[in-house]
C-alpha cells in the first residue's frame, strides 16, 4: 500500500502539539532530530516567520525544507551554519531543540547513551552527542512516540545525558531557573514542569486517553491538575501546511496509530 | 616543499600507542582509505578521538583501539554502529564520552596550546560523573558559578580527506561542512590529508572562491596522499554520496559469525585496487546520489 493511501490523524495531532513547543519562541533555532519532531518545528515556522531552521546539513534556509524526496525542490538557503557553528549558537542559547530520547525521568533528565550498566552496557546507543550542552545553554523539549514505563523510567535514566530539575545534580551556582525544559509530547499527552515545585505535570490529554492510561504507563508520580484540557486537534490550515511539509506522507508510517 | 607520500609510507608515521584524531562526521567524509591502511598495519593501542562512524567501527572490530574519545558513534541511516556497539558491550574499549561541543573545545584548546577551556557544558550530566578525570574550576573573576575545565585534545597525528590537495599541502573541501577538520588539523602534532584529486597550485587561482573552501594554511598539513574515493564507503559532497547498500552489507557483517574476518578478507586485504572493483569501480562510486537530510 502506498504511503498516500494511508491517514494516520495521530501523526498529524503530534505534530500539531510538536508545533506548541515552540509557541512564544522568537528569533531561536528551532531543531526537530526526528521525523515528527522535524514536521513539528516545521509546521511552528510556517506559523511563526522569526523562527530559525536548517536544511540539516549546513545552511539556516528561509522556509522549512519539506521531508523526503525533494522531487525538485531547491532549498532556500540563507546563512551556512555547518557544524561548527551549530555549537556557537547552542552555547549563545538561541535554540530550542525538539529531540526524541530513549528514556526520561521524573527529573527531565534523558538518555541517549546507553542502557544498563555504563561499563558493560546492556545496549550501547548512540552516546551523549550534544544533550548535555544543549540542556545547559538552552531550551529542549522532547517526543516520546509510545508512552510507557520502559521511555518514563523509575528513579533516574541511565546514564543521564541531559540535566533535568535534579537538586542532587545541581551544579554549583545554579537554580532550576537556569534550565528550561519546556513540553514532552507523547503519543498519549503533553506533560511539562510545574512551576515553583518542578515536578512532571499532565498539561492535556489526547481524545480518548485518560489520566490512569498516562499514570499506568509512566513509572513515577505525575502532578495531575483538576481540570485537564483535550490536546488541541490539528486546524484545517495546519493540516495543509503539513501536507504541504511532507508531501511523500512519510508521518502515516512514523508512529504507531493506537 | 613537496609533502606527497605513498599510502603505506604515511600511514608507518602511526605508532602503537598513538593518539589518533579522525576528520569527517559519521558516515560523511571520512578518511577510510587511511583506515583501511591502518588495518593492513600492525600498529594497536590506539586512542582514538571522532565524531565516529566506520571508521572507528572498523578500528574496534580489528582490535587496535585500546581508549575512544567520543560523543556518538553512527551510520546516520543505521542509527547504531554495530562493531562499535559490540566492542562497548563487551567492554574491549576504554571511554571517554563527552558532548560534541565539548571536543570542539578539546580539540581548539590542544590548537590554542590551552591546557583547558571552561565551559557549562556537560554540568549536571554523567558526562561529569563518568570522567573522573573532568575537573570543574571556579572563575578567577567575580562569578559564584562552577565550570567544567575541558582539557585540551592533543593527538599525535591526525586523518582527513579532503576533495583537492596540491603536493605543498593546500587542502580544499567543496561540500557543504568540513566539520571540525580545520580542529583536527591544528590540535595535532602532525597530519595526513588524503585527496580524491592532487592538482596543480594553480588551480586555487582561477577565482577567490577556490581559497575561499581552504580551511587550514600548508604548514599545518604535514603529509600529502592521493587516494582517489578515498572517502568511500562514506560521502564525499560534491563527489559522491554515502554507499548505503555498502554499509548495510558491513552492517549485516556484525551479525555473522566471523563476520568481521571475511569483511576484513573481502575489502580490507584484497588492498585498494581490488577494493574499488569489489564495490563496483569508479563510475559506480562517482554515480552514488548524494544523501538528503
Amino acid at each position: 500500500m502506498s504511503n498516500e493511501a494511508i491517514s494516520n490523524p495521530l501523526a498529524d495531532l503530534l505534530i500539531s502539539a510538536c508545533s506548541n513547543v515552540f509557541e512564544g519562541d522568537g528569533e531561536v533555532l528551532a531543531s526537530g532530530i526526528g521525523l515528527i519532531q522535524r514536521l513539528g518545528a516545521s509546521l511552528a515556522m510556517v506559523q511563526n516567520p522569526d523562527l530559525m531552521m536548517t536544511d540539516s546539513e549546513a545552511y539556516v534556509v528561509t522556509e522549512p525544507v519539506p521531508v523526503g524526496e525533494r522531487n525538485g525542490y531547491e532549498p532556500k538557503r540563507e546563512t551556512w551554519m555547518g557544524f561548527s557553528r551549530i555549537f556557537d549558537n547552542v552555547w549563545s542559547g538561541a535554540r530550542h531543540a525538539l529531540v526524541g530520547p530513549s528514556q526520561i525521568d521524573q527529573f527531565g533528565q534523558t538518555n541517549i547513551s546507553a542502557l544498563g550498566d555504563y561499563v558493560k552496557p546492556k545496549v550501547q546507543m548512540l552516546g551523549v552527542r550534544g544533550f548535555p550542552g544543549n540542556s545547559i545553554c538552552h531550551a529542549n523539549s522532547f517526543f516520546v512516540p509510545a508512552h510507557s514505563k520502559r521511555v518514563f523510567v523509575e528513579g533516574e535514566v541511565d546514564t543521564v545525558c541531559s540535566i533535568g530539575y535534579n537538586p542532587a545534580r545541581l551544579p554549583k551556582g545554579y537554580s532550576f531557573d537556569d534550565i528550561d525544559i519546556r513540553q514532552i509530547i507523547t503519543d498519549l499527552c503533553v506533560l511539562d514542569f510545574e512551576p515553583g515545585t518542578k515536578k512532571m505535570r499532565i498539561v492535556s490529554l489526547h481524545p480518548g486517553v485518560t489520566v490512569d492510561e498516562v499514570q499506568d504507563n509512566t513509572s513515577f508520580d505525575l502532578v495531575k491538575p483538576d481540570v485537564l484540557a483535550e490536546t488541541a486537534m490539528p486546524t484545517e490550515q495546519q493540516l495543509v501546511s503539513i501536507s504541504a511539509l511532507d508531501p511523500n506522507n512519510l508521518r502515516a508510517r512514523a508512529v504507531k496509530p493506537r | 616543499m613537496n609533502k606527497l607520500k605513498s599510502m603505506r609510507d604515511a600511514v608507518a608515521q602511526i605508532e602503537t600507542g598513538m593518539t589518533v584524531g579522525i576528520g569527517g562526521w559519521g558516515p560523511r567524509r571520512k578518511p577510510m582509505a587511511l583506515i583501511r591502511e591502518l588495518l593492513r598495519s600492525d600498529v594497536k593501542d590506539l586512542t582514538l578521538v571522532s565524531y565516529g562512524g566506520a571508521d572507528v567501527g572498523m578500528l574496534c572490530a580489528a582490535g587496535k583501539v585500546k581508549k575512544l574519545i567520543f560523543a556518538f558513534v553512527s551510520l546516520d541511516f543505521i542509527p547504531l554502529e554495530p562493531y562499535f556497539r559490540k566492542a562497548r558491550q563487551n567492554t574491549e574499549i576504554e571511554i571517554m564520552e563527552i558532548d560534541e561541543g565539548l571536543m570542539v573545545l578539546g580539540l581548539r584548546a590542544a590548537a590554542m596550546g590551552a591546557p583547558f577551556i571552561p565551559t557549562a557544558v556537560g554540568l549536571g550530566t554523567d558526562v561529569i560523573t563518568r570522567n573522573k578525570d573532568l575537573a570543574l574550576v571556579s572563575s578567577p573573576y567575580d562569578d559564584a558559578k562552577e565550570w567544567l575545565a575541558m582539557p585540551a585534545l592533543n593527538l599525535d597525528v591526525s586523518l582527513v580527506h579532503v576533495d583537492k590537495a596540491d603536493q605543498r599541502g593546500v587542502c580544499q573541501i567543496k561540500g557543504p561542512d568540513h566539520y571540525m577538520d580545520d580542529l583536527f588539523v591544528r590540535a595535532a602534532a602532525s597530519t595526513i590529508v588524503t585527496c580524491d584529486e592532487l592538482v596543480d597550485t594553480e588551480y586555487f587561482h582561477q577565482n577567490p572562491e577556490e581559497s575561499r573552501s581552504v580551511f587550514w594554511e600548508r604548514s599545518a598539513t604535514t603529509h600529502v596522499v592521493k587516494a582517489e574515493f578515498g572517502a568511500h564507503p562514506s560521502s564525499c559532497n560534491p563527489k559522491y554520496g554515502v554507499d548505503v547498500e555498502h554499509f548495510k552489507h558491513y552492517n549485516a557483517s556484525a551479525k555473522e559469525e566471523g563476520g568481521w574476518q571475511k569483511y576484513f578478507d573481502d575489502y580490507v586485504a584484497v588492498g585498494e585496487k581490488d577494493y574499488l572493483e569489489k564495490v563496483g569501480g569508479a563510475d559506480a562510486v562517482r554515480a552514488l546520489s548524494l544523501p538528503i537530510y
